[in-house]
């Protein structure tokens, strides 16, 4: 049996809906002129920018919405099933510092962070899929979000859960996927990457989230609608409350992109957090936001769509005790409650920074949520009986056969970040991080891609660069990011 | 008497109870009570008691939105009163607000309105996407201490730096404080900018406004909050 984390009974779910259509459409959900003719044309009335959405229309394209899709890898293998109860991990997203690997204090991010992240990320099981985890202050803001996502495909294999800065910039990056898919089609038919886009709460598409909507559908590539009501300041106060809106902006935001682009795959998804009354702060490590992602993913379950969530991240500003418990506790409860992409892993400080070494530490605790999910099962016809018979009350169970057979099965092994009583080991699990890391970038080994392909994505780069009014390109193999020679 | 009716003053910003302190105010215009006496004995000791409880973790944000509203309330009654008078309230400073251009966020914003206002200061909020023209414009025209520049997306706080050129360029720069806030936000990025300072949370905004004006009347170095 697999366990099974859920925090509403069907009762509640279904009255979370039905006050979730009530509002989007009465009092309706603001959006951008972007999309007035397309909600027209469907019937909904749209008055002063607000839309007022018809719960037949709503259930119709809700309908639509595929119930599951997979993202490639870049040899074409489906990699993130986005399904029923698989669960993914992929480390947060557009983080604008890092907690320095020496210091251990927060400065703002480089693009040669992005890529060891990148790097370390690529060599950890744990994690299912890449992100555009940092924003590069090192690079100019017109073409960093191209940029990292470009860093990423580079020296990753894996997908990535991405976004756009604007609305312009959404079709750069389409671009660029486009050519590391092989064409448009290709780029449909096997989409490597997902689009985070996130509404204003409270029940606001944005024109710059209206657009991304919109233009995903058309393309046919993924988008995943991150809604975060802040229980108490930006939504209702109560758990219920808040999840009520969530789904209330989800719903609106599928009505939107799947008129744009029916069928075209969509996430429930979803960064709520309770507001925290004392600080005004927005605690990712608060048990409350943990009910919120899990409440708000069971809704979206409910409806038979592919969920995402942020979790795993704590609120602390240093590698301690807190923010582990934080991110550990997040890890196994986001897991069990069958969430397809877990977000957030590596991020402290209210996800104001990132940290490698903290991305090494949440590894471990989401290899622990993975084998919790496996639960437990009998795997022997006898459970003890038999291997009792063998050994009487003697109790030497390690010289069975059965013990040698299935202990790996049933025992999670982690890495030496984790101290089982090693002789050699680190006494604290700061260094022992420091030491993974650096036992995995040394382990690194960057697979090329096609070199048609790697020229094209460097004249892409090139050429973008030129369009931001920079002489060139900033580096892609730059020395200090690996063990390669400069190519632009 | 008017000691009851002062105290009860005092106790409808801390229950934070708007209807209480208009009717308190009205009965103090009515009582021949003066209003600065009404402000400065009644509401403000009341708001310095929600500050000092709400920095002892005794009352929580939605408690310091229901007094500044009291206050408020209580204030429209008055401030009409005051003027009749030919008297002036003494603000602890002008502040111009609002959050940055592209970004429609307002929450942060807003709390560090209502927590300045609380604590004397003269605040004009602009609301949300904001552009540095219009930031620096409503300063001149009000004759501001202080600009504060929220921001909450890592995208938009770059163009806090925006509000710091402008001033600049507008001649303004020595006579109006720049501060900066908002989740991404960070001391160094205020310092990189040239901003005077910046404020993690809503308490910290009011300590740093008050370093602030406390630099400009006296000219010396701040630490900021």
């Amino acid at each position: 049996m697999r366990p099974k984390l859920e925090l509403l009974d069907r009762a509640l779910i279904e009255r979370i809906l039905g006050e979730a259509f009530q509002l989007i459409e009465d009092p309706g959900v603001r959006v951008a002129p972007y999309v007035f003719d397309l909600l027209q044309s469907a019937g909904v009335t749209i008055e002063n920018g607000i839309a007022h959405i018809p719960e037949p229309l709503a259930r119709s394209l809700l309908d639509l919405a595929p119930r599951g899709f997979c993202l490639y890898d870049r040899r074409g293998a489906p990699a993130v099933r986005y399904a029923g109860d698989d669960v993914h991990f992929d480390p947060g997203s557009s983080c604008l510092n890092i907690l320095d690997a020496e210091t251990q204090q927060a400065r703002p991010a480089v693009s040669a962070d992005l890529v060891r992240m990148v790097q370390v990320t690529e060599m950890l099981p744990q994690f299912a899929a890449q992100s555009t985890a940092m924003v590069c202050s090192d690079v100019p803001q017109e073409i960093g979000d191209w940029y990292r996502l470009l860093l990423v495909l580079w020296y990753s294999e894996k997908p990535v859960i991405t976004g756009a800065f604007s609305a312009d910039s959404l079709h750069t990056l389409l671009e660029l996927l486009t050519i590391e898919s092989g064409g448009r089609d290709a780029l449909r038919r096997q989409p490597r990457a997902v689009f985070d886009v996130c509404p204003s709460p409270p029940l606001n598409w944005s024109e710059f989230a209206s657009h991304n909507l919109v233009d995903l559908a058309r393309a046919g590539v993924p988008a995943e609608i991150v809604s975060m009501p802040l229980a108490g300041a930006t939504a209702p106060v109560t758990l219920a409350g808040s999840i009520t809106q969530h789904a209330a902006e989800c719903i609106s935001g599928i009505v939107i992109h799947q008129l744009a682009g029916p069928g075209a795959p969509i996430v429930w998804g979803g960064a709520p957090a309770i507001f925290d009354m004392r600080s005004g702060k927005t605690p990712m490590g608060a048990i409350e936001t943990a009910m919120l992602d899990i409440g708000c993913a069971e809704v979206g379950k409910h409806l038979g769509l592919p969920t995402h969530s942020y979790l795993v991240a704590g609120d602390g500003k240093q590698i301690d005790a807190q923010v582990g418990q934080e991110s550990g506790i997040s890890a196994v409860l986001g897991a069990l409650a069958g969430i397809n992409m877990i977000s957030g892993a590596g991020m402290l400080d209210f996800l104001a920074c990132h940290s490698i070494e903290k991305l090494i530490i949440d590894a471990e605790a989401i290899a622990s949520a993975q084998r919790m999910v496996e639960g437990i099962e009998p795997q022997t016809q006898s459970l003890a009986v038999a291997m009792f018979a063998q050994t009487g009350l003697r109790g030497d169970f390690l010289k069975l056969k059965e013990t040698r057979a299935l202990f790996r099965k049933e025992q999670h092994f982690p890495s030496h970040v984790v101290d089982r009583g090693q002789s050699n080991a680190c006494p604290g699990i700061l260094e022992r991080a420091r030491q993974r890391v650096s036992e995995l970038l040394s382990g690194y080994d960057r697979n090329p891609m096609p070199s048609e392909q790697e020229q094209e994505i460097s004249a892409f780069a090139e050429r973008e660069s030129k369009k931001s009014g920079l002489e060139g390109s900033p580096g892609i193999f730059h020395s200090e990011y690996a063990r390669e020679p400069g190519l632009i | 008497m008017s000691a009851d009716l002062l105290l009860a003053m005092r106790q409808s910003i801390i229950d934070g109870a708007p209807d209480m302190a208009t009717a308190l105010a009205q009965q103090a215009i009515v009582d021949g009570i003066a209003p600065l006496e009404a402000i400065n004995h009644g509401y403000v000791l009341g708001m310095h008691d929600v500050g000092e409880q709400f920095a002892h973790g005794r009352m929580f944000l939605p408690d310091m939105m229901a007094s500044a509203e009291a206050m408020r309330a209580g204030m429209a009654v008055l401030d009409p009163e005051l003027k009749r008078c030919g008297e002036v309230r003494p603000m602890a400073g002008t502040v111009v607000l609002g959050t940055t251009k592209g970004d429609i966020h307002e929450i942060g914003k807003t709390l560090v309105g209502t927590m300045l206002t609380a604590h004397g200061f003269c605040v004009h909020d602009l609301g949300v996407d904001i552009s540095s023209e219009k930031f620096v414009d409503k300063a001149r025209e009000l004759n501001a201490d202080i600009i504060g520049v929220s921001a909450l997306l890592t995208t938009t706080m770059r163009n806090q730096k925006g509000v710091v050129e402008t001033l600049e360029k507008s001649g303004l720069r020595s006579q109006v404080k720049v501060i900066v806030g908002g989740a991404p936000v960070t001391r160094r990025w205020a310092d990189e900018i040239g901003a005077d300072g910046y404020a993690k949370d809503a308490m910290s905004a009011v300590e740093l406004a008050r370093a602030l004006m406390e630099q400009k009347i006296q000219g010396r170095a701040v630490e900021p909050a």
